[in-house]
């Protein structure tokens, strides 16, 4: 049989066996609405406040009520950003971000951007990270929120938190960061990293899809921007997704549990992988930051190609990875991240992204380092970019 | 996504090269989108005898290159000039919707080699 060899975790992760066993017996056993005060409410009531007391741990939170559930890193991210640019907007109108947020960040700046507020978007330097000085400079007095992610899921760099999180409370400001790709990967404690929001995510931590959280510091002044029954204090209302939320929760203690170890072992696969692939490959190039970066991240570029024929390449040998091409976006786009680190477009194009899990094995990086070549020589004798001397 | 036809093709590209003295070159696409094209023509009597291609693109690129050079070799000039984008789609059993418009360039390439044959012996004359 085929070898399979799945490198594509930031697109989708399995979720792990441990936690599907704990988020079992909330669906068809333990079904009370946390909200009733019977015994069946009761008993989903504790799993929950279990569960939340878990993922503040993760991120060394001090006090349980400072965690929202929400759908996700997508609903989390549109909370923190529209629900402090809304309650705060008597203080200020101004929100600074950077160019390479996720677009469940850059999404809502621009919304917001249309309803009266501005909206600065800082650049990056060539590996990614973000100028603390040009968060300085992009604050004036109308400032109410900076958002910076903590790493970038698609190049992998990870951000000075802390030293952003002081010049943004000096300013006054609050400092929203979205962890969804960092949380359970590295460690995270929003109190000695000055954070006053932070979007979590469980289904990049190895829990189920549907669900995240918002971490909200004590006296932060934010508001709903999904109303109802009032669940979550009335920050995020719904009936809550106990199954879940219990599954998350699993999650960030698993992650917890094993970040030293996984942490260690995956960067030094990844390191084995990045340093294969550029010693065997002419013209290829790592993207992002060399040592600051996410111990699963991946990310190369090969010259003269196209990523979408890449990934059909790997497919066929049974390599899963994902690419910055626009043809492989739903937007023809190339990924802004890419292009805000620099590259030109033919250049974002070329980009190949692994991003490494649990079940990966050194032998798998083996396999790759020794598929990719051959592809890349092919690509190559095909495109009509490449320069004669690179094709004997 | 693709179609089994399009990844054969992607696989397999039929006629990928160059013709060392070609009596006619066209060249479309951007790189800066993602998708560059190169046919090259060899023409006797009205006919295209040879034809080969070069392609930096996606798979639906390199597919749709393959395909042309297989629709077109042994064409008059008169019929090739009549082998659209749709053809070229077909041929390959359909392609992504969000491929129709950026990756399809086969055709035009195909169009843009011929007519760089007209102009050459136009000027010949």
């Amino acid at each position: 049989m085929m070898r399979r060899i799945y490198m594509d975790h930031t697109a989708g992760m399995p979720v792990d066996p441990r936690v599907v066993e704990v988020m079992m017996p909330y669906f068809s056993q333990k079904y009370g609405n946390p909200s009733s005060i019977h015994s069946w409410g009761t008993k989903t009531r504790k799993a929950m406040e279990d569960a939340r007391a878990k993922i503040v741990a993760l991120v060394g939170a001090k006090r349980s009520e400072q965690m929202f559930f929400t759908s996700g890193g997508t609903e989390s991210n549109n909370l923190a950003i529209k629900g402090v640019a809304y309650r705060n907007k008597d203080r200020g109108n101004h929100i600074v971000t950077t160019a390479i947020e996720h677009m469940s960040v850059i999404n809502p700046c621009k919304a917001l951007s249309k309803e009266g507020f501005n909206v600065t978007f800082v650049p990056v330097d060539k590996y990614g990270v973000v100028d603390v000085q040009s968060i300085e400079k992009a604050m004036t007095d109308k400032t109410i929120l900076v958002s910076v992610m903590y790493a970038n899921g698609e190049i992998g760099t990870i951000e000075p938190i802390r030293e952003i999180g002081e010049i943004v409370h000096r300013e006054g400001a609050l400092l929203h960061v979205d962890a969804v790709g960092a949380a359970g990967q590295v460690p995270i404690n929003v109190e000695n990293q000055n954070i006053d929001l932070m979007s979590i995510s469980s289904s990049d931590m190895y829990g189920p899809r549907g669900v995240g959280a918002l971490y909200v510091k004590t006296g932060t002044r934010i508001q709903p921007i999904i109303q109802g029954g009032g669940q979550e204090r009335g920050l995020r209302s719904g009936t809550e997704n106990i199954p879940a939320i219990v599954g998350m929760a699993k999650a960030a203690e698993i992650a917890k549990a094993e970040m030293k170890a996984e942490g260690e072992r995956l960067s030094q696969i990844r390191d084995k992988l990045i340093k294969g692939v550029l010693e065997s490959i002419p013209s290829s190039f790592l993207n992002g930051h060399p040592t600051q970066r996410l111990p699963n991240n991946a990310n190369v570029r090969f010259s003269y190609i196209e990523g979408e024929s890449l990934i059909l390449s790997l497919d066929i040998l049974g390599i899963a990875c994902s690419s910055g091409s626009a043809c492989t976006s739903k937007t023809l786009e190339p990924s802004h991240v890419l292009l805000a680190i620099g590259l030109k477009h033919e250049e974002a194009h070329g980009s190949l992204l692994f991003t490494l899990g649990r079940q990966n094995t050194e032998e798998d990086v083996d396999y790759v380092v020794n598929a990719l070549p051959d592809i890349v020589k092919r690509l190559r004798a095909i495109s009509p970019l490449t320069p004669k001397e690179l094709l004997s | 996504m693709y179609t089994e036809k399009v990844l054969d093709h992607f696989r397999n590209p039929r006629n990928m090269g160059e013709i060392p003295d070609p009596d006619g070159v066209g060249t479309v696409g951007n790189p800066v989108c993602g998708d560059l094209m190169t046919i090259y023509i060899k023409i006797n009597d009205n006919r295209i005898e040879d034809i080969k291609f070069k392609t930096f693109g996606c798979g639906a690129a390199i597919a749709t290159s393959s395909m042309i050079t297989e629709l077109a070799r042994g064409k008059t000039l008169e019929e090739a000039l009549k082998i659209s984008r749709g053809d070229v789609a077909d041929s390959l059993g359909g392609l992504p919707p969000i491929k129709m418009h950026c990756s399809n360039l086969a055709a035009d390439g195909l169009h843009a080699a011929i007519q760089d044959y007209l102009k050459k012996k136009e000027a010949n004359k």
